[in-house]
């Protein structure tokens, strides 16, 4: 078993690397280690536990700001977030039902980039992160961004940090942008839409300023909690409308109006309802546990035909632009298919056993001039390979 | 301001090396002449100039890689270029540099209504992008006042925001990928019609980056439909105080408007007396706020600002009624740096962000500043992200006016970052904030910063003199200066 630092303070953190960094010893980091099945399983001397470096340092809600320790349980931020009816405007996806663990903290959310089917209109994570300190590679701690939004002062290693998976620092803390909650959600419902691409297109066309598109083949709508998606009988197409409440009246009403000819029939799911679909497209939380699943990043009209053409179950989010597959297990993962299947874009493999993440590649493979740049960007920051040997 | 000393090899070399570029920029690409040279001189930030040593204008990414490549083998410097608007000299040339301009990149390549995105050269100004989508009623939402003349690749290169940023996000949540060669001649491509690029992020990591990490020669950008409905408000004040707190207020109910650009006595009466947009001169600060959408949500929003100024004391209070009106509310601000000029022979454009509950406190020390320098200071603010832009008026002419002007600006920027914002907002660094740096920076910080540039450009010959004070080399930087021994295992609860 390797050994597990667990560091009380962000000196501790900066000791724990200068010991890994002279003994050339590599360090795994976690934070609750929630969401490990993502990149290969990491082989390292020693973990690097930093759920002890917890708690929000500043939260102005008034600033749309919070501050907070990487350990920070996304709970605890939840519900200082809640209490101030504020959000994470990116809608981080909760790790349970891809990883069958709950919780995660604010390190382990950026450094995942995680995002859910707002990022469509109000951005990725990475979007909303607006600083960090972090020790790096080199045993040097280091910052970037700050607490305020505009920001052009030195290069943006803010959004390098996010998305980075722990393999060019640790980070200790992060600052970033959080929003009030709509006044009022509701979805609209295109049943059997003759073509869902149309119907995507059209609404993103449309000024309503629509804050998810999603889409449920009918096998996948049978097994959601909201019965009339449930019940549908047929796919289902969902159109998310946020705002204040007379806003999101006339827009869902003219939202249906432009659906309506688009498919059989189209329905409206109110605040209870609608927030109950989107926390199952977030989460995914459609797929058995033996399904090995895959994430698509690509262009958003190609998206239905791509995932039809995989022959495994599917969602769509992102307006088609996300395809969140699920595959019968295979020793591969059926890599080659997968990735065959995309002219653009990239592929992550998000879920499947060790052994098969081991032998492909989990992340979109990049070309010779991209991998090149990439492999001399992450020596700048961690020279020796210390963090997450193997991961990505 | 201090540039990194010629050098008088490269300089003497200079025939050589325009006869190289000419062998890969055929015709009047390359120029020489001292007459033209002088074009480009100087950026946005007047006050410094210097003639470039050549001005090369491709027109392919291949001579864009070409001409890179070659530079490299000679050792010779590139500085990049857009429509030189930059505020903070990030296109100030270098004597012994090569200017390298994309004035040709100017086609829009692919519009994509259905991805909602357009693929562009970088040369495209920004006005160009929503001009070809605005018949389908789309348009490119970051609106840096300069739109007309700045360039894609320029907004790319240094974040650029503009009043409508607050809503709609700056160039780097608008931008979906671009082609960028670097120094080394590699052509990559990051991101594209698709979202978030796999791997680092390294698209977010050249965004901002003033012309130090490549040349960007091709740019995907987000489009978005046009709000059904716009109307704006202005709102008047006794105190700056009062409209800080009524900015705070309208963020904090939960609505972020289109726009919400705040201004002090000065500008406004500068302003008003420039072009009649409608504003009082008999307040101390004023507001224009944009509201935008389906008009059932402007209409309520429209109403609640109402309700949130009176509460806080505004004495002036106008909704535009009709579209002409909401055109003229925003008429004085769009011609802010005009009306400016029209009051006093020279002004510096600050840009820093601050925390937006500290403006009263920023405000009054920067008149305090105002008096100690015996320098009028106009004040027009993103306020909605707390993005500050005092305007110093000076006069060149008057010996010592600069320097007294700049020192004052310095103080400013200090001041910013004293109360938790940053130097700069969306001008970037360039050389004008460069030696501020370290205000906000460890040492460590910056050469962590300065090893990404490293990974892009082992070299250092892309734009070398800008953002950094410090130029230190690749090779050192890469240095560790880690115990020779091993550490012993730390002390560190374990498990
Ligand atoms: C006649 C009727 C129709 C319903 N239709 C739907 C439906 O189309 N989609 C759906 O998801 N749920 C529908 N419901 C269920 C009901 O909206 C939820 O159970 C309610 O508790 C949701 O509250 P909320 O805060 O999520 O709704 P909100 O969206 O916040 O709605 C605000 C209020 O309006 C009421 N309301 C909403 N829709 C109707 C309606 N069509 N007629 C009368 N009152 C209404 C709600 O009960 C709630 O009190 C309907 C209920 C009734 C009695
Ligand atoms: C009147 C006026 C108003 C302004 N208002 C605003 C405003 O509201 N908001 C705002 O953000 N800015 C504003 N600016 C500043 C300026 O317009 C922006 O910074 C703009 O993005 C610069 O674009 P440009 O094409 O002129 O770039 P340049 O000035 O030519 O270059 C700027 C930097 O980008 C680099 N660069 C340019 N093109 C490329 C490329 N293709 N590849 C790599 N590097 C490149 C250059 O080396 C330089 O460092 C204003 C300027 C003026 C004069």
């Amino acid at each position: 078993m390797a050994d597990i630092f667990k560091p009380e303070k962000g000196t501790q953190v900066l000791d724990a690397v200068k010991w890994a960094v002279s003994n050339k010893a590599s360090l795994e980091i976690i934070g609750q280690g929630t969401k490990r099945g993502l990149g290969r399983a990491v082989e390292a001397k020693a973990v690097l536990d930093m759920s002890n470096i917890s708690g929000i340092t500043l939260y102005e809600p008034e600033e749309l700001v919070m501050t907070a320790r990487a350990g920070t349980p996304l709970t605890e931020v939840q519900a200082a977030l809640d209490d101030a009816n504020q959000m994470l405007a990116f809608e981080p996806w909760s790790p349970k039902s891809i990883y069958g663990a709950e919780g995660g903290t604010v390190g382990g959310m950026f450094a995942a980039n995680v995002s859910g089917p707002r990022r469509i209109l109000a951005g990725a994570a990475r979007d909303h992160m607006l600083g960090f300190k972090a020790v790096s590679g080199r045993g040097e701690d280091f910052k970037s961004g700050g607490r305020v939004v505009k920001n052009v002062t030195g290069f943006d290693l803010t959004k390098l940090m996010a998305g980075s998976m722990g393999t060019l620092g640790v980070m200790t803390e992060v600052s970033f942008k959080v929003l009030p909650k709509p006044e009022k959600s509701r979805t609209v419902l295109l049943f059997g839409a003759s073509s869902e691409t149309k119907a995507m297109i059209a609404a993103q066309s449309s000024p309503y300023e629509v804050s998810g598109y999603a889409h449920l083949p009918r096998s996948m709508a049978e097994r959601s909690s909201v019965d009339y998606v449930k019940n549908a009988g047929q796919d289902v197409t969902a159109f998310r409308i946020e705002g204040p409440a007379p806003s999101v009246t006339v827009r869902c009403e003219a939202l249906r109006k432009l659906l309506a000819p688009l498919g059989e029939s189209v329905e409206e799911l109110h605040t209870t309802n609608s927030q109950a679909l989107w926390a199952e497209i977030r989460d995914v939380s459609y797929f058995t546990p033996e399904k090995q699943i895959w994430r698509l990043s690509v262009t958003p009209s190609e998206g239905p035909e791509i995932a039809k053409s995989l022959n495994g179950e599917y969602v769509l989010d992102w307006a088609g632009g996300l395809i969140w597959l699920a595959l019968d297990p295979s020793d591969d993962a059926e890599v080659d298919k997968v990735r065959g299947a995309m002219q653009s874009g990239h592929a992550t493999c998000m879920r499947a056993a060790d052994a098969v993440r081991a032998k492909i590649d989990v992340f979109q493979p990049q070309d010779t001039a991209l991998a090149a740049l990439t492999k001399r960007v992450r020596a700048g920051f961690d020279p020796h390979g210390i963090f997450n040997p193997g991961r990505v | 301001m201090k540039m990194p000393k010629p050098d008088q090899d490269i300089i003497a070399r200079r025939s050589e090396i325009i006869r190289r570029l000419q062998a890969i920029v055929p015709g009047d690409g390359v120029i020489t002449n001292e007459n033209e040279l002088s074009v480009f001189e100087c950026d946005g930030l007047m006050a410094y100039k210097q003639l470039p040593m050549v001005v090369v204008l491709p027109e392919s990414t291949q001579q864009v890689s070409n001409i890179l490549k070659a530079c490299q083998d000679m050792g010779v410097k590139i500085v990049p270029r857009g429509a030189g608007t930059g505020l903070s000299g990030g296109a100030l040339p270098l004597a012994d540099g090569v200017t390298l301009g994309l004035s040709k990149f100017n086609k829009i390549l692919d519009i994509d209504l259905d991805n909602r995105c357009a693929v562009v050269q970088p040369g495209v100004t920004n006005q160009a992008v929503t001009n070809a989508v605005m018949d389908d009623n789309f348009y490119y939402a970051p609106d840096p006042s300069s739109k007309i003349a700045c360039t894609i690749g320029g907004n790319v290169a240094e974040n650029a925001g503009g009043m409508h940023c607050l809503k709609y996000g700056l160039t780097t949540n608008n931008l979906l990928g671009v082609e960028m060669v670097l120094m080394d001649g590699d052509v990559i491509r990051l991101g594209g019609k698709h979202l978030d690029a796999g791997g680092l992020d390294l698209l977010g990591a050249i965004t901002g980056s003033e012309g130090l990490l490549g040349i960007i020669t091709e740019v995907t950008v987000r489009i978005l439909k046009k709000p059904q409905t716009a109307r704006a408000m202005l709102v008047g004040f006794d105190t700056v105080a009062a409209g800080g707190n009524c900015v705070a207020k309208i963020i904090s109910s939960g609505i972020v408007p289109g726009a919400m650009e705040m201004m002090d006595k000065v500008a406004i009466d500068a302003m008003q007396r420039f072009v009649d947009s409608g504003y009082p001169l008999d307040v101390e600060a004023l507001l224009v706020v944009e509201l935008d959408g389906p008009e059932a949500e402007v209409d309520y929003l429209v109403e609640r600002i109402e309700q949130i100024s009176k509460d806080v004391g505004s004495t002036f209070l106008r909704v535009s009624q009709t579209e002409q009106e909401r055109e003229q509310f925003w008429k004085g601000r769009m011609s802010a740096f005009p009306s400016i000029g029209r009051i006093s022979p020279d002004y510096l454009t600050m840009d820093g962000t601050i925390p937006r509950h500290r403006l009263p406190d920023v405000l009054t020390r920067m008149n305090e500043l105002s008096e100690q320098f015996g320098l009028r200071v106009a004040n027009v603010f993103h306020a909605g992200d707390g993005n500050l832009h005092p305007l110093i008026l000076y006069d060149a002419n008057v010996p010592g006016d600069l320097d007294k002007a700049e020192e004052f600006g310095s103080e400013i920027l200090k001041l910013c970052v004293e109360v938790g914002g940053v130097l700069s907002g969306e001008h970037g660094i360039g050389v004008e904030k460069r030696d501020l740096m370290g205000e906000m920076f460890t040492e460590d910080d910056m050469k962590q910063q300065q090893r990404l540039k490293c990974a892009f450009d082992t070299s250092g010959l892309l734009n070398p003199g800008k953002v950094y004070p410090t130029l230190h080399r690749c090779a050192e930087l890469g240095h560790m200066h880690v115990h020779g021994g091993k550490l012993p295992f730390p002390d560190i609860p374990r498990y």
